[in-house]
């Protein structure tokens, strides 16, 4: 069946047709968005405690708060002696769906444990970021980091994870403090969570 | 004589300066003010030593860009034409300034001083003549380019002016019928007077509101910025200036924010009545009481000087409040379509002016009868 759907005209009054009220109209929409900015920027240079005039965030210098549930890049744990808890039982390589865990099991000299990751490689450039792995992982081993986005590079090389850079930051947990090691800025939970309220 | 000389010298100096300047600071306010218009925050990442001020190194930098870039001429290009026009399109920009009184006539040294560079007795056809010989700068640009995209925004651009330059003339005429002068200072003059028992002043957008309301949309198609920015068409048309590069392409673009400046000083002078602050009156208008008169009867005596400054000072915010205008409506409304452009201009335009000038007329001989 074809069905034909007239298209009709918009009709001007004569009000709209004399342009210059319309023509104000507009000029009022913008001009309120100009002094409504304005008045925030001069209220909060001067130290009135107005709203955010703009939503932009100065990127590297001001930084937006991140959902306290966000997480990021990977990180794997380590066990009470040091070791990395990781077993190299395969699940998270499995589990992955973009194939971007990369393990390579070796035999364990500890006699309750009887593999052990010799390389863990993750390419971040592969990763979408799905949690899989951290689910699938029956030690607890793997965990992904909440708090900080800043995951940039100049190289592709920066991306890809070995096992002692995934291994830095074992000490902390996701819930304690950790360190953002980019940058140096240290944030901490109970921040997260403060700003995200805010 | 030679007081004179420097006395001219000065108010040229003092007039480049500020229009220099303006225009300078002008691409500064556009950047901020469109940002603000639509919720961002603008440039504001060039720094000298750390120092942003707001953004405004930013236009340092622009500037420092476009003088150390390529100047480049095109090849079978007509070399001088394409060197001259960007000259056409700055100067008389900068020559029509002078004819704008920026304030009273003060005394200094013994003898009465014009705050205008030029009091020219056909000043209102002088604004015109430099307004017509702004087309030459973007005809010749296209022509001098050797590009056909060049030439037709060049062609585009002088049809549009010289379209619009019939409405901005016939839309002064209502002015210039009304105050009974041509010259500015004059024009100036008259707007101090008021009706309604002292109420409401006689300035030219209460006397000629239609007059204005054309003017406006003329004289903003004469400066080629958008709603009326076909002839360059900055982001997406090609227009006459795209041969051109460095600080001659830079020149075109400080014409451009020059003649917004210009555009406000002459709307101030014509419509708003020039440096006056209503109410305010010197020695000359109400014998030897100088100061504010207000309609209620109350008045207040302020000094010589006093009046001078604050004269001065009611014109630059008149020319600040009109640019802010212009800087608005060049980022709200979207570019017209080039039939559009022609229509509102030849048979939308047009026939008000001439009602305007008829019924004015009329008014006028009826009232001198």
């Amino acid at each position: 069946m074809i069905t034909v759907r007239q298209v009709r005209e918009v009709k001007l009054s004569t009000w709209q047709k004399t342009y210059y009220p319309e023509l104000l109209r507009g000029l009022w929409v913008t001009s309120r968005h100009f002094f409504q900015n304005f008045n925030r920027f001069v209220g909060r240079a001067v130290g009135l405690k107005v709203k955010r005039p703009l939503v932009t965030f100065q990127y590297p210098e001001e930084r937006r708060p991140v959902a306290p549930r966000w997480r990021g890049r990977h990180r794997l744990m380590l066990r009470p002696d040091g070791a990395p808890r990781c077993v190299a039982c395969m699940m998270c390589e499995t589990a992955c769906p973009d194939k971007c865990i990369y393990i390579t099991a070796g035999e364990s000299l500890d006699g309750r444990i009887e593999k052990y990751p010799v390389s863990f490689e993750i390419d971040l450039l592969r990763c979408c970021f799905c949690g899989l792995c951290v689910e699938a992982c029956p030690e607890d081993a793997i965990r992904m980091d909440s708090g900080y986005i800043d995951l940039g590079g100049y190289t592709r090389a920066e991306f890809y994870m070995d096992r002692e850079f995934l291994l830095k930051d074992s000490a902390l947990t996701t819930h304690a403090q950790f360190r953002g090691e980019l940058d140096g800025v240290v944030v901490t939970r109970v921040d997260l969570l403060a700003q995200a309220k805010h | 004589m030679l007081t004179d000389l420097g006395i001219i010298i000065g108010k040229i100096a003092f007039v480049l300066v500020n229009i220099l300047n303006g225009a300078g600071i002008l691409t500064w306010v556009e950047r901020k003010q469109s940002a603000l218009i639509s919720d961002r925050i603008g440039a504001n990442r060039a720094s000298i030593l750390g120092i942003k001020l707001l953004g405004l190194v930013n236009s340092l930098a622009d500037a420092l860009k476009l003088i150390f870039k390529e100047d480049l001429v095109p090849s079978r290009g007509v070399r001088v034409l394409h060197f001259l026009a960007p000259v056409f399109a700055m100067a008389p920009v900068f020559f029509t300034m002078a004819i704008i009184p920026f304030g009273p006539p003060v005394e200094l040294w013994g003898r009465e001083v014009k705050l205008q560079i030029l009091d020219l007795d056909i000043g209102v056809l002088y604004i015109l003549a430099f307004g017509g010989i702004a087309v030459y700068g973007s005809m010749l640009a296209g022509w001098a380019s050797n590009s056909k995209y060049a030439l037709l925004g060049g062609m585009r651009a002088s049809a549009q002016m010289i379209s619009y330059e019939v409405v901005l003339g016939l839309s002064l005429i209502g002015p210039i019928l009304v105050f009974g002068t041509l010259e500015p200072g004059q024009m100036v003059f008259a707007q101090n007077n008021y009706f309604l028992s002292g109420w409401i002043p006689q300035w030219g957008v209460i006397m000629q509101p239609i007059a204005f309301l054309l003017f406006l949309p003329a004289a903003m198609a004469e400066t080629k910025r958008a709603p009326f920015d076909l002839p360059e068409g900055e982001s997406e048309i090609i227009g006459f200036a795209t041969e051109y590069s460095g600080m001659r392409w830079g020149m075109f673009f400080l014409g451009e924010f020059a003649e917004i400046v210009v555009l406000a000083g002459v709307m101030t002078t014509v419509f708003f009545g020039g440096y006056h602050v209503p109410f305010l009156f010197d020695a000359t208008e109400k014998l030897g009481q100088a100061g504010f008169h207000f309609p209620w009867g109350t008045y207040v005596p302020l000094g010589t000087w006093t009046i001078v400054i604050l004269r001065m000072a009611a014109f630059g915010i008149k020319l600040a409040i009109l640019m802010w205008l212009q800087m608005q409506i060049r980022w709200t409304y979207p570019r017209f379509r080039y039939d559009q452009l022609m229509r509102v201009s030849w048979r939308e335009m047009m026939p008000i002016a001439l009602l305007n000038i008829a019924v004015t007329g009329l008014i006028i001989l009826w009232i001198a009868k």
